[in-house]
C-alpha cells in the first residue's frame, strides 16, 4: 500500500507492508541513521521524532503515522556543517561505536526544543530511554549541557 | 615522571578523527550495506540443553516458495573448528561444527536457512521437523567433573591444538596449577589464614548492535564478508577452515562496529552466513535478534573460586592459595585462557613469596563463555578484593595502607609473570611504570575516605564506602602482531592502513595522533582506514587491551620510517644532510630553511627521482605492561528492602601516557558502568532446563542514565618506557573494580559480607535477616 509521510520536512510517499514497522520503512528509503538494536523499544537505537517527541520506530506500524511529521538524523546537521547537538557530542567525548549516536542526539533535540536549559535529572529523565555501553553516559550528559550552552550563546 | 615531553598531538584533546560520521548517522555499519538481491538468514535453535539429533526433515521448508537453502550438519564440512578468535594456534579446543547432529545448549545451532524475507526465513524454520534423543545435561559445574557425568563432547575428532592438559571425557577443557614458592610454609608464617569462597555470575556484552555478517561473491569468486568483528584476520582463517575453503579465497571487511567488549572476538554469525552464500552463489545476511545475542553469542564465564590468604600483622602476606572452578558452557572458547588471566591479572599486583593458583574449567550445557572485557581479571579482582578488606579489618589496618604497603611497584618484578600466561607459561616482566600508590591517594582523598569509612550512620538509609585496586595488561606478549602502512600523497597528507579494529574504541584516532606527533602533522592529516584483509596489514585484533599498546607501537614504527624518507627528500630539496632535519608543523625544516610536506610530497610523485613514499611496520612485544587502577565506592544500604545504590564512584587509572584524554576517560567511564550494573543489576535467570528466561534488555537488567550515580574520574600520567609515547592500555581493568568495591561498601555499611554477587536488593535483604 502507499503511505504519505512527512520526512524532514518533505511529502514522502512510501510503498509499505501493512504490517510493516517505522524503522524497517525508514531504512529502506535510506535513513540509516536509526538503527536496529533490539526491536522492542527496549534500546532506544531506532529513535526518531515524530512531530518533535521521540519515539522507537522499531515499535510503530507504518500506517499508524500516515500524515505525520517524521524527524531522522539526516534532518540535522550535514557533514560539512554539523548543528551545534552534533558538535556538543563530538567536543564532549560522548561518542563512542556510534551506534546509539543518532537516537541520543535525536532525543537530546527534542529535550532542548522543549526545555533549553535542562537540569541534570531532566537530561537523565529525557534520555532514559537510549541504552549505550560504551561511554557510561557520563560523557553524554556532559554533552547535552555543553549543547545547552552553545545554543544558549547563539 | 621521566621522558614526557610537550606532545603536539598525543596527549591533546582531539575530536575523534571518525566522529563526523557518527554523529551525522552516516557511518556504514554492516546493516546499512545494500546488496541486490540479499537473501535473509535464520538459525533453528535447540530447546534442549543436550540432545542427539536422531533424525531431521527438511523437504517441507525447502520446498516453501522464496526458501533458497537449508542447511543442516549433512550439508557442511564435517571440520572440526574453534570459534574463538585467536592467535594460531588457538589455545582453544577445537569442539565445534559449524552445524552438528548434536546439541550442548538451549539455543545451540540446529539449522539454518537462507530465504528471499526474513518472513519466509521465519516460516521456514517451523516446517523443518527434527527428532531429538533428549542426553542428560549439566547444569552446575560442581558436576561436571564428577564419575558418571555425561560427557558433553564425544565427538572422536575433538582435539586441541597446542600441548596443554585438557580431557573431554571428564569435561575438562582447561587446567592450570602452578605453585611458586613452599605454601606449606607460607602458610605456617602467617599470624592469621583466610578462606572464602567467592562466585561470580554469568553475564553478556551487551552491545548495541547485534551480530550481523553480509557475505557474497565477487566477480572472481571469491568469498567477500562483511562482518561485525573485533578479529578481521581470525575471522578469514576459522571460516578458510570451517568451509574447508583457501584463506586466499577469502576477503573480510570491517565496516563501522557498534560495540563489541569480547563477545565479537568470536566467529559467531561468519560461517552459517557464508555456507549459504557458497550453497545458494548469493548474498546473504544474517544477524542475530537480540534475544539469539542473549542466548547464543558469548557471556561472561562464571567462576568459583575458592581464596585462601595468609598475613601476618603488619600485614605481610605469607601464601595466596586461590582454586578456581570456571563454567566454561558447552564449548570451550576462551575458557583456558580467561582461566590463566583469572590468576595472572590479580596475584602478580600484591607482593606474596608462596602463591599457588589451581584452576579448571569444565563444560556445562548452560550457555557459553567467551572474551569478555575484563577477562578473567573480573572474576579474580572480586575475590582477591573482598579478601583484602575483610584481612585488613581483621588485622586492624585501613585497607588503602595495605594495599599501599603490599602492591608491585616500578621496578620490581612478580613470578607469576613467567609463571601464567595464555594457557601456558608467561614471561617475566618487569614493571616499567606504575602510578598506583599516585591513583590510591587519588581515591582516598576525593572520596573523604577516612572520614566516610566506618561511619555508616543510623536509621533506614545506611552509607558505606569500599576500595579496590586492579591491574590488567597490554596485549599478550610474544604472541599478538600489530602492523600497519603508511603512504605519503601529495599535498602532504597520508593514508594510514591498519588491521587493528576499532569497534568504537577510538583506535582510529589513536593511530592517526600517533602517525601525526613522528611526522610533525595534525591528526587530520592522517587518514586512517581499518580494516580489510584484501587492503590492510595484519592485526590480531581489538582485544587483550593491545591496541593502544602494540597497534600504536607500529604505527609510530611505521611514521618513523616515513619520517626517514620525508627527510631524504627535503635533504635533497635544501642541499643539506638529512640528520638535522625535522619534521614541525607541516614541513620539513632544516639549518638553511624549510620545505612544506605538500612539496615533498608533489617531489616525490611527480617532480624527481618519482617514487611512492611509503613504509610497513609490525609491532611485537615480549611483555605487557599493565594498567593500574585504585577504585572508591560509596554507597547507600536500605535496611528495610535490601536495596543498593550507588551514590558516587571515584575512579584513578594509570594508563601511562593517554594519547587521547577524552577517549581514555570514555574507556574508565563506560567499562565502570557496565561493572556496575553487573555487581547491582544484570544476572541471567534459568529454568531447571537450561533455559535462559530473561534474554531481553527489559529484563536482563543494563543501566540507563536514570541508573547512573555520580562518577568521578581521573587519570593519572606516568610513562610506560616500553610503549608509544609512554601510553599503556585502558580498555579493561575498570570493569574489574565493581563487584569488589561495592561488596566492601556494603559491609562497612551494614556490616554483611556478600561474595557473590550480583547484590540485588533480594540478596542483600536475604543476608540481612541472616545477620
Amino acid at each position: 500500500m502507499k503511505i504519505t509521510l512527512k520526512i524532514n520536512g518533505k511529502m514522502r510517499v512510501v510503498e509499505a507492508g501493512p504490517g510493516e514497522i517505522l524503522l524497517d520503512v525508514l531504512r529502506r528509503e535510506g535513513y540509516k541513521g536509526a538503527k536496529f538494536g533490539c526491536g522492542h523499544g527496549f534500546c532506544g537505537a531506532c529513535t526518531v521524532l515524530l512531530d518533535g517527541r521521540p519515539v522507537n520506530s522499531c515499535l510503530l506500524l507504518v500506517g499508524v503515522v500516515e500524515g505525520r511529521e517524521i524527524t531522522t538524523i539526516e534532518a540535522l546537521g550535514s557533514v560539512d556543517k554539523l548543528h551545534p547537538i552534533q558538535e556538543a557530542y563530538l567536543d564532549a567525548g560522548a561518542v563512542q561505536c556510534g551506534y546509539c549516536t543518532p537516537g541520543f542526539i535525536l532525543s537530546t533535540k527534542a529535550l532542548l526544543d522543549e526545555k533549553p536549559e535542562p537540569t541534570e535529572e531532566e537530561i537523565k529523565q529525557a534520555l532514559d530511554g537510549n541504552y549505550c555501553r560504551c561511554t557510561g553516559y557520563v560523557k553524554i550528559i556532559d554533552a547535552v549541557k555543553l549543547a545547552a550552552k552553545k545554543r544558549k550563546k547563539r | 615522571m621521566s621522558d614526557m615531553r610537550q606532545f603536539k598531538e598525543v596527549n591533546q584533546v582531539r575530536r575523534r578523527v571518525d566522529g563526523v560520521g557518527l554523529v551525522t548517522g552516516k557511518a556504514l555499519y554492516t546493516d546499512d550495506y545494500d546488496i541486490h538481491g540479499m537473501l535473509s538468514a535464520k538459525v533453528l535453535r535447540s530447546p534442549y540443553p543436550h540432545a542427539r539429533i536422531k533424525s531431521i526433515d527438511v523437504a517441507k521448508a525447502r520446498a516453501l516458495e522464496g526458501v533458497r537453502a537449508v542447511l543442516t550438519w549433512k550439508d557442511v564440512p564435517r571440520v572440526i573448528i574453534t570459534e574463538a578468535g585467536q592467535g594460531f594456534p588457538e589455545p582453544s579446543p577445537y569442539d565445534k561444527f559449524i552445524l552438528d547432529n548434536k546439541v550442548r545448549f538451549v539455543g545451540d545451532e540446529v539449522a539454518v536457512v537462507a530465504a528471499e524475507t526474513t518472513e519466509i526465513a521465519e516460516k521456514a524454520l517451523l516446517l523443518i521437523k527434527v527428532t531429538y534423543e533428549e542426553l542428560k545435561p549439566i547444569l552446575d559445574p560442581r558436576d561436571s567433573m564428577k564419575p558418571g557425568a555425561p560427557v558433553i563432547h564425544d565427538e572422536p575428532e575433538w582435539r586441541i591444538p597446542i600441548p596443554v592438559e585438557m580431557d573431554p571425557k571428564k569435561n575438562l577443557c582447561g587446567r592450570a596449577d602452578v605453585t611458586i614458592g613452599n605454601m606449606q610454609r607460607g602458610f605456617s608464617g602467617a599470624d592469621q589464614v583466610f578462606e572464602h569462597e567467592y562466585e561470580n555470575h554469568y553475564a553478556q556484552h551487551v552491545a548495541n548492535e547485534p551480530h550481523i555478517t553480509i557475505s557474497y561473491l565477487d566477480p572472481q569468486n571469491r568469498l567477500v564478508l562483511i562482518s561485525s568483528t573485533q578479529v578481521p584476520f581470525h575471522v578469514r582463517r576459522i571460516v578458510a577452515r570451517a568451509l574447508d575453503i583457501p584463506v586466499k579465497r577469502i576477503r573480510v571487511i570491517k565496516p563501522r562496529i557498534g560495540g563489541g567488549f569480547g563477545s565479537k572476538q568470536d566467529i559467531v554469525t561468519e560461517p552459517l552466513c557464508a555456507a549459504l552464500t557458497l550453497a545458494t552463489g548469493m548474498p546473504v545476511r544474517l544477524q542475530l535478534t537480540r534475544e539469539e545475542v542473549f542466548t547464543s553469542s558469548r557471556t561472561r564465564h562464571p567462576t568459583i573460586t575458592r581464596l585462601k590468604t595468609g598475613i601476618k600483622k603488619d600485614g605481610t602476606l605469607t601464601a595466596i592459595e586461590m582454586e578456581v572452578l570456571q563454567n566454561a558452557g558447552p564449548y570451550g572458547t576462551h575458557g583456558l585462557t580467561v582461566l590463566t588471566n583469572t590468576g595472572s591479572k590479580i596475584l602478580p599486583l600484591f607482593r606474596c613469596a608462596n602463591v599457588r593458583f589451581n584452576a579448571w574449567s569444565v563444560y556445562t550445557n548452560l550457555l557459553q563463555g567467551g572474551a569478555y572485557r575484563g577477562y578473567g581479571g573480573t572474576q579474580s579482582g572480586l575475590a582477591m578484593n573482598i579478601q583484602m578488606d575483610e584481612m585488613a579489618r581483621a588485622i586492624g589496618l585501613d585497607v588503602a595502607l595495605l594495599y599501599r604497603k603490599l602492591h608491585i611497584k616500578k621496578g620490581e618484578g612478580s613470578p607469576v609473570f613467567a609463571a601464567l600466561g595464555e594457557g601456558a607459561e608467561g614471561h617475566a616482566m618487569t614493571i616499567g611504570s606504575c602510578g598506583l600508590a599516585e591513583c590510591i591517594d587519588i581515591v582516598m582523598r576525593e572520596s573523604g575516605w577516612a572520614r566516610k569509612r566506618n561511619n555508616p550512620g543510623a536509621g533506614r538509609v545506611r552509607r558505606g564506602i569500599g576500595m579496590a585496586v586492579l591491574m590488567q595488561g597490554s596485549s599478550i606478549p610474544k604472541i599478538d602482531m600489530a602492523s600497519c602502512s603508511i603512504k605519503m600523497n601529495e599535498d602532504g597528507s597520508f593514508n594510514l592502513l591498519c588491521g587493528a579494529t576499532d569497534i568504537g574504541t577510538g583506535s582510529d584516532t589513536v593511530m592517526a595522533k600517533i602517525a601525526a606527533e613522528v611526522l610533525g602533522v595534525k591528526t587530520d592529516d592522517v587518514i586512517v582506514y581499518s580494516s580489510d584483509t584484501d587492503f590492510t596489514p595484519f592485526d590480531v585484533g581489538a582485544y587483550a587491551s593491545s591496541t593502544t599498546y602494540l597497534s600504536g607501537m607500529a604505527a609510530k614504527k611505521c611514521a618513523e620510517q616515513i619520517a626517514g624518507q620525508i627527510r631524504s627528500v627535503a635533504a635533497e630539496m635544501l642541499e643539506e644532510d638529512a640528520t638535522g632535519i625535522v619534521l614541525e608543523e607541516g614541513k620539513a625544516v632544516g639549518k638553511k630553511g624549510g620545505v612544506t610536506l605538500a612539496q615533498v610530497g608533489t617531489r616525490s610523485l611527480y617532480e624527481k627521482d618519482q617514487h611512492q613514499i611509503a613504509a610497513f611496520a609490525s609491532a611485537y612485544s615480549d611483555q605487557s605492561p599493565p594498567p593500574f587502577a585504585a577504585h572508591v565506592a560509596e554507597i547507600e544500604v536500605d535496611i528495610e528492602t535490601g536495596r543498593v545504590q550507588v551514590v558516587t564512584y571515584w575512579t584513578a587509572t594509570d594508563c601511562g601516557v593517554a594519547i587521547n584524554p577524552l577517549l581514555a576517560e570514555g574507556q574508565v567511564e563506560g567499562a565502570l558502568l557496565n561493572g556496575i550494573s553487573y555487581a547491582l543489576s544484570e544476572r541471567f535467570i534459568y529454568n531447571s532446563k537450561g533455559k535462559l528466561l530473561n534474554p531481553s534488555f527489559g529484563s536482563y537488567g543494563v543501566y540507563f542514565t536514570r541508573d547512573l550515580p555520580e562518577i568521578k574520574t581521573f587519570l593519572v600520567p606516568t610513562y610506560e618506557p616500553s610503549g608509544p609515547f609512554g601510553a599503556k592500555s585502558i580498555a579493561e581493568v575498570n570493569i574489574n573494580g565493581p563487584l569488589p568495591a561495592i561488596s566492601n561498601a556494603i559491609f562497612d555499611a551494614v556490616g554483611v559480607r556478600l561474595r557473590k554477587p550480583p547484590y540485588t536488593p533480594e540478596a542483600v535483604y536475604k543476608a540481612l535477616k541472616k545477620r
